[in-house]
């Protein structure tokens, strides 16, 4: 006989023992308020209960790394005194139900992972995955997530550079918004989220609380049912304006010395900041939940625990600068309140009019969370892909194929996205989202640039979870390695189906085993990054996608190199080999052949070899443009490669790498990258220096995009109609 | 037939653009504790609800329902210009 | 010479002009915060882009009640030029410092791309010598639709007020080449006496090869050369 029922349980996302040991670890019965707390905070989202075991094999350290996993965001050295500091994070669930705001405040919500680090956000990116275009819902969620995006990042001033938008049937009910924000500190300017110094004050700083999202964090623990319609009045509302206000009053905060720690009040709001920063600093901390600021009367401590109303922070001030907090918060016209203090109890305590509501030992809250080493199994091996089944085409002629994949939602141009982003506010966008593989934007007061790239094949991960996980950081780096940077380091956002089916929990752990072994390879440790489970609805889930978000370094800017040929009369060469396949691919998927077969095969070593054969490349200008091979194989590349505002044609021979046309032309493989270049002979050497295999491709002229295998054409339309289908795919599809 | 259908965020959701005006307002010397701001649909309806209030009261309801509010976190109330009213 | 820029809270592109006139130009430039009423003696005063107060209500609605404002209209009446670059513009409208309003895209969706714009119409400090050339520059807005009263068009073409218009690359005026729906494609216009211009392209998003286009560049320079001549005011 417990105090609560077996129903307040159900909707606390509570199990039986999980109650069980509430009740031993405080010897009693939890409050109504205790009970929240333990509910949000024992969530998988803020927990990571089922995935902390499989975590720990990524690897965290290297040279560049000053923070790593375990703060709001991961920070790596970028040179002379200043970091870079960056994070993605998942707002799935909520961008379902309310796309506009879900996405809006996953945008805000990764903002202030950055800024309350002491960044000033310079970037954010996107990686979106909705379901089939076809599908009833889909327009309506693509419109409304990237209407999210856009209302919040133009109004707060960050521009939005980059990020990737893919359709697949998987995705039809639960679609992806992953959101990466990043950042510029100096070293020596870094803030923590921690609550140190007993007797230090505890600040409430932003906008007031109100009943909204109430129970997101569990929410976004849950799978999907019919009833996810009840659910509706939780959603949050994003205030972007506030947000501005707040970054600017947060740095001005931070220029001097007031605080000693900071979080923003994310997923599980005033309770997960207030409990992890106590729980880093091994203090406590008490709360007079009466203080906080309230948006709407009759409020109870249970509701303002568990509040995720946005933008807002919780700071612990150095006791004696108070006065100075509030003074330069107040000029903001934010709300700034004194709410509670820093104890050496270890204990969470809310008061309420002087009453103790809630008082549960910190380590309980945090470190001593459930931890379920989950059931795995493998799930029955694919079937081979059966190649004949595929249509060939008449005379071999594969520009009509070519035409249709370019038109295909997930390939076509993302102007239509990109252009609702205000991607150039703060004048550092050296490489444009459309013009290079990975965004450039300048560190700023440096020449020195910062590029990133996001991606993930959901597909190749469903056929090969852990090189599907590996492909997704190799792919990054070469984007990143292609417009002229150095890969340094990740974040990730790991989104799967339900942890409890074993074949589901066996993918995320091979996509951990996949993402250290190209982190490793690369010299890339993960920095930060974010799990989210329960992308299933009714039993179906998404394939297993694990996004990855990857920062390099450049030293000057302004050599940034797009992946668009500029000019004519340039030499054009396919650096790198892979044997490409057609599993997996866009191709397949185009034509109606079925999800199986085996992944293409990944070389770690020979796209380690490929990053540095093209950083080399950069340092000697050997290079003019640099485009990887993906997502439609060798022809889908060579077209977007002709798609510049140059819209210059190429007559190239395609490597006979593959025993089948289609598998030539349109087959996948990682490790590949099309360059053009004045001086093929020293792209030569130094790529056999690097031990890169080059195949010269041929040369850009003319108005044409001609390929020929063996000697015998497979591919010749204008540049103008190519273009024209690829232009139109996106708009066409979700207008 | 004309109706009105006035569509507002539901109470308790933050309303951020009335938040704002609100404090516009004050910093003019007004005293406005809060703001909450709405959009004004006035439709000239068919012929089919012609002298038909209760028709037409269903016919508002079912057009805000469907397209003009947006249930997760709007509420609406339906005028028909005659005289009848409905809310949801 | 020096650049007063006026920071709304929401102003976000306040920054991005300090910048180019202290790091591109070489010249002095400081922010001056909405709820003050001492511009500081500048020689030009920028109103940036960005959403001031949220833009909620209607752009600019709320900006135009701040305390700085009146300093700035103040300044415009002694003649010192002022420009206001996208919701700058925006916020001059509302103001009454400029005719007309910017009413919400016709594709009804925010747009930030390239765009060319004519210089045209008599000689503004912002245009000074440009008159004829094509420019491109990047728009980033929601509101960008400029209209008037037939009157109000009917003078401001009449005066040449209307300084930047949205043309194809080649410089004529197509459908096409309107991105917003802007009556008589109308980019930017300036007050009777031609010291107050009023934008929606961004010329300090072009201003540096970095960023691959100095169009931008050539309108902080005509600036400059106005500032040299008007001298202190």
């Amino acid at each position: 006989m417990t105090a609560w029922s077996a129903e307040v349980l159900k909707r606390h996302g509570l199990t039986g023992e999980e109650y069980a040991r509430i009740e031993a670890t405080l010897g009693r019965a939890p409050s109504w308020p205790e009970l929240g707390v333990f509910s949000v905070l024992w969530s998988e989202h803020c927990s990571y209960k089922s995935s902390r075991v499989h975590l720990r094999r990524l690897p965290t350290r290297g040279p560049l790394v000053i923070q790593g996993p375990g703060e709001n965001a991961g920070v790596i050295d970028a040179g002379g005194g200043h970091t870079v500091i960056f994070k993605m994070e998942s707002h799935n669930h909520p961008s379902f139900i309310e796309p506009k705001q879900g996405a809006a405040t996953g945008v805000g919500g990764i903002l202030r992972d950055v800024f309350t680090m002491g960044a000033r956000p310079i970037a954010l990116l996107d990686a979106l995955r909705f379901g089939d275009p076809a599908h009833p819902r889909t327009p309506h969620l693509v419109k409304g997530v990237v209407h999210g995006i856009g209302s919040y990042g133009n109004c707060v001033g960050v521009p939005t550079v980059g990020g990737d938008v893919v359709f697949d049937p998987c995705y039809d009910g639960n679609i992806l918004v992953n959101a990466m924000a990043v950042g510029v500190a100096r070293a020596d300017r870094i803030f923590l989220g921690r609550a140190e110094g007993v007797g230090n004050p505890v600040f409430y700083v932003g906008s007031k609380t109100g009943r909204d999202g109430i129970h997101g964090a569990t929410m976004a623990s849950e799978e999907f049912g019919a009833q996810s319609e009840e659910k509706r009045p939780n959603v949050q509302v994003g205030d972007p304006f506030v947000e501005k206000l707040l970054i600017e009053a947060c740095l001005e905060v931070m220029s001097e010395d007031l605080l000693v720690g900071i979080q923003d009040m994310g997923a599980a709001g005033l309770t997960s900041s207030s409990a992890e920063m106590a729980a880093r600093s091994g203090s406590g901390i008490v709360l007079h939940l009466d203080r906080v600021p309230m948006r709407e009367s009759g409020m109870t401590p249970y509701e303002l625990l568990l509040s995720e109303s946005q933008e807002r922070m919780l700071m612990v001030c150095a006791r004696g600068r108070e006065a100075r907090l509030i003074e330069l918060v107040s000029r903001w016209g934010l709300d700034v309140c004194e709410i509670g203090v820093v104890t050496d109890s270890g204990r969470f305590v809310g008061t309420w009019h002087g009453q103790t509501v809630v008082d549960i030992p910190v380590s309980a809250l945090v470190d001593d969370a459930p931890k379920y080493e989950r059931p795995m199994a493998p799930p029955p091996p694919s079937p081979p892909l059966d190649l004949d089944a595929f249509p060939q085409a008449a005379d071999g002629d594969f520009t009509p194929a070519l035409s249709d994949l370019l038109a295909r939602p997930s390939l076509a141009s993302k102007r239509w996205v990109y252009r609702q982003y205000d991607h150039m506010v703060r004048t550092g966008t050296v490489l444009r989202p459309g013009e290079g593989d990975a965004a450039v934007v300048r560190l700023p007061e440096t020449p020195r640039g910062v590029a990133i790239s996001v991606g993930c094949n959901g597909r190749m991960c469903a056929l090969s979870p852990r090189r599907g996980a590996a492909m997704a950081v190799a792919e990054a780096a070469v984007n990143v390695a292609c417009v002229g940077a150095r890969p340094a380091a990740i974040t990730d956002c790991l989104n799967f189906a339900s942890p409890e089916r074993p074949a589901v929990m066996w993918s995320f752990s091979e996509a951990i085993d996949g993402l250290a072994l190209a982190c490793e390879a690369l010299d890339t440790p993960v920095v930060s990054g974010n799990v989210s489970f329960y992308n299933e609805t009714e039993g179906r889930g998404i394939h297993p996608t694990p996004m990855v978000g990857l920062v390099g370094l450049m030293p000057e800017a302004a050599r940034a190199v797009g992946s668009a040929f500029p000019d004519a009369g340039l030499d054009v060469l396919l650096l790198g080999r892979v044997r490409p396949g057609l599993a997996g691919s866009e191709y397949a998927a185009g034509v109606g052949a079925p999800l199986c077969g085996d992944a293409p095969d990944l070389d770690l070593t020979a796209v380690r070899s490929l990053v540095e054969a093209l950083l080399a490349l950069h340092a000697s200008d050997l290079i003019v443009s640099a485009h990887d091979v993906a997502e439609g194989g060798l022809a889908v590349a060579l077209a977007e490669c002709t798609f510049g505002d140059a819209a210059v044609g190429l007559v190239a021979a395609a490597p006979e790498h593959a025993e089948r046309a289609d598998e030539v032309l349109f087959g996948e493989g990682t490790g590949r990258v099309i360059v053009s270049t004045r001086d093929p002979a020293g792209v030569e050497r130094i790529c056999s220096q690097a031990g890169v295999p080059v195949w010269p491709l041929g040369r850009t002229a003319g108005q044409r995009l001609q390929i020929t295998l063996a000697g015998r054409p497979v591919i010749d339309a204008t540049v103008a109609e190519l273009r024209a289908r690829w232009a139109t795919g996106f708009a066409g599809a979700v207008e | 037939m004309k109706g009105r259908i006035t569509v507002q965020l539901k109470a308790g959701v933050l309303d951020v653009e009335g938040t704002a005006i609100a404090r516009a307002l004050g910093s003019l010397g007004f005293t406005a504790s809060e703001v909450r701001v709405g959009r004004v649909f006035e439709v000239e309806l068919g012929p089919e609800v012609a002298n038909d209030p209760a028709g037409a009261a269903l016919v508002l309801t079912d057009m805000a329902r469907k397209l003009l509010a947006n249930p997760v976190m709007e509420r609406f109330e339906v005028e028909v210009l005659d005289g009848a009213s409905g809310a949801a | 010479m020096r650049f007063a820029v006026i920071s709304f809270p929401g102003s976000n592109c306040d920054d991005d002009c300090v910048r180019v006139v202290r790091e591109v130009l070489g010249h002095d430039a400081y922010k001056v915060r909405h709820d003050v009423h001492d511009l500081d003696r500048p020689d030009v005063v920028l109103v940036p882009g960005g959403f001031s107060f949220g833009d909620y209500l209607r752009c600019g609605a709320i900006a135009r009640f701040s305390p700085v404002m009146t300093d700035v209209a103040a300044f415009a009446g002694r003649g010192g030029p002022v420009v206001g670059i996208c919701n700058g513009f925006q916020i001059l409208t509302e103001a009454g410092l400029l005719p007309g309003a910017l009413r919400r895209n016709v594709c009804l969706s925010f747009i930030c791309e390239d765009r060319h714009v004519a210089v045209e119409g008599r000689s503004t400090p912002l245009t000074r010598g440009l008159s004829g050339e094509v420019l491109r520059i990047p728009i980033a807005h929601n509101e960008g639709n400029y209209c008037a009263d037939e009157e109000t068009l009917a003078r401001l073409e009449g005066d040449g007020r209307v300084v930047f218009r949205y043309v194809a690359p080649d410089g004529r005026r197509s459908p096409e080449a309107n991105p917003n729906g802007a009556a008589n494609d109308i980019a930017g216009i300036c007050n009777e006496r031609g010291n107050v211009v009023g934008l929606m392209p961004h010329p300090e998003r072009c201003a540096e090869p970095l960023l691959g286009n100095t169009d931008g560049r050539r309108l902080f320079d005509a600036l400059l050369a106005a500032g040299a001549d008007g001298g202190s005011r």
